[in-house]
């Protein structure tokens, strides 16, 4: 799974890391869209159950945190994305 | 002291209005960037398409929303941004960018909206598995599709219309899959004349999705959701017992709405069990006051109405803030009000009857099945303590269940699986559904950070 981008594409670009990797993302993407159409998942579920890559997208369920260098824990799906970002998911598992 | 309404919506939008008219200011909190609520949402700057894209028929609904907001916008304390994670009396508890601030009310008209209810089935905690409103608002305020294939999965209006809103804007749709029979029976049944322009809208959402060769089955029975690591595949079981698998890499579920009424439960207002929505919802008279002083109720937090019946839910608890506060009523304004409210009811229950929960699907949730995204505790698990201790401690009811499993205490508190874990826990304990209760509202509402206060 990887989000599609439909319409809205001629954004300015935005730069960022993700777990160190250079990522390139749209001027408005949420960082919850800036990493699923890149990659497919957010973070790792603590109890065992694998990967989770978000779900209500309205700040509901809190299964989309992710770590921003300088911010903290971030709930993807309500935070905007900015140039420099340093985003991580903690610990990835094979 | 001032009003405060919670939540930009149709309802708060609506509400400040009539406040506006009456000479207050009064102060609007939301969570979200901007205002226009869920269904309004709008896009960030920089987003360009026109309300007709985004909006569709609803376009000019919006649009009014948006330009009314607009035009009180200096008129109100707008605070977006900010969630409200407390109601204390006369206190609304806030944080903004980090920054925590009570704010005091005399009246206040908690419009918090709805979120997606959810029937948990095997793989639905896989990357690529969204709600139904998560998948709209992935394409409203971003542009995107959650998936390269998506199928539509559960009941309720929003299902045909996100799948067409999908479809529409160029995503390929692989499947709507309803529980209900709406297209074919319940539609005929209800007919254009009892449902009104909703059911008229839908037809024309299933007419189009038709047309263009998107598969529609209905009275489904959904098996699974497969895949390793992400969504490959979504199977289910027709009516006749046959089954069906598609390939594709996003789901989008959903089985209508339910309130998210957790600031009116901590103002101690009572909850009722509403049978034909099937939801717990705050007790409120039908011009939004509650039976605790100072706090009224609007929109689809109070119980789900729908968009338009929130806009004049909210002018109507606005007025009964005026009425509180001893200035001026305008009978006729609050007489058009009412009688809107009440046809609008009669719309209402005719849908959530074409539409219904499919409550024994919850309730027969497999026991391997996570019933609890957020601790990954299986339907097994709450059965066991149900059949353990639950049925030898009475009450047996959800927040016990709660206790004992943690089913309910993750950091969603129950938003997402609270409506299955009741449908489990009351099919285990042989009783309706009403009487293993709902879970407890707890502040915060919502994770926030907890930070030392600085000294003085």
């Amino acid at each position: 799974m990887r989000l599609q981008r439909l319409a809205e594409t001629d954004r300015p670009a935005v730069s960022f890391t993700l777990d160190g990797r250079p990522m390139a993302a749209l001027e408005g993407d949420s960082l919850l869209t800036a990493i699923l159409t890149e990659d497919t998942y957010l973070r790792t579920n603590e109890f065992g159950d694998g990967r989770r890559a978000g779900f209500c997208l309205m700040g509901a369920c809190q299964d989309c945190w992710v770590s921003v260098e300088g911010s903290g824990r971030v709930r993807a799906c309500s935070t905007p994305i900015t140039e420099g970002m340093r985003v991580s998911r903690g610990t990835v598992q094979p | 002291m001032s009003v405060v309404i919670v939540g930009a919506g149709p309802a708060g939008t609506r509400a400040a209005e009539v406040l506006i008219g009456a000479g207050l200011r009064p102060t609007v909190i939301d969570e979200a960037p901007d205002n226009g609520g869920r269904i309004y949402q709008r896009q960030p700057a920089g987003f360009h398409r026109v309300a007709r894209v985004l909006y569709g028929f609803e376009a000019d609904k919006a649009r009014a929303i948006h330009e009314t907001f607009d035009r009180l916008r200096a008129s109100i304390d707008f605070r977006p941004r900010t969630l409200a994670w407390n109601l204390r009396p006369g206190l609304i508890d806030t944080i903004c960018d980090g920054k925590a601030r009570a704010i005091p009310f005399a009246q206040t008209i908690l419009c918090t909206g709805a979120m997606d209810r959810v029937i948990p089935l095997p793989g639905w905690t896989l990357p690529g598995v969204f709600t139904l409103g998560g998948a709209q608002i992935s394409l409203k305020a971003q542009g995107c599709a959650i998936g390269a294939r998506v199928a539509f999965l559960g009941t309720g209006p929003l299902l045909y219309l996100v799948a067409y809103q999908y479809a529409r804007a160029g995503a390929h749709v692989a499947a709507v899959l309803d529980t209900t029979a709406f297209a074919r029976k319940a539609a005929q049944a209800f007919g254009l004349a009892r449902g009104g322009a909703t059911f008229v809208k839908g037809l024309y959402y299933i007419a189009w999705l038709r047309a263009h060769g998107v598969p529609i089955a209905e009275s489904v029975t959904p098996l699974a959701i497969g895949g390793e690591g992400q969504v490959q595949s979504v199977s289910w079981r027709d009516a006749r017992g046959t089954t069906h698998e598609v390939a594709v890499d996003a789901v989008a579920l959903g089985f209508g709405l339910r309130p998210e009424a957790q600031l009116a439960d901590l103002a101690g207002v009572p909850f009722d069990f509403d049978p034909v929505q099937h939801n717990w919802v705050p007790r409120k008279d039908p011009s939004g006051k509650t039976p605790v002083a100072g706090v009224f109720l609007a929109g689809d937090g109070s119980g789900i109405r729908g968009a338009d019946l929130a806009e004049a839910a909210g002018a109507r608890a606005a007025w009964s803030v005026l009425a509180a506060r001893g200035l001026a009523v305008d009978a006729g304004a609050v007489a058009r009000l009412d009688a809107q409210l009440a046809a609008g009811a009669a719309f209402r229950a005719a849908l959530e009857r074409a539409f219904p929960f499919p409550a024994k699907l919850a309730a027969g949730m497999a026991d391997d099945t996570i019933l609890c995204r957020c601790e990954a505790i299986t339907a097994g698990e709450l059965r066991a303590a149900a059949n353990e201790t639950l049925a030898t401690l009475p009450p047996p009811e959800v927040n016990r269940a709660k206790a004992l499993t943690r089913v309910g205490m993750g950091r969603c508190q129950g938003r997402v699986c609270g409506a299955a874990a009741a449908e489990v826990l009351a099919s285990t304990l042989s009783c309706p559904v009403e009487e293993v209760g709902r879970l407890r509202g707890q502040p915060p509402v919502k994770p926030i950070p907890i930070l030392p206060a600085e000294a003085a």
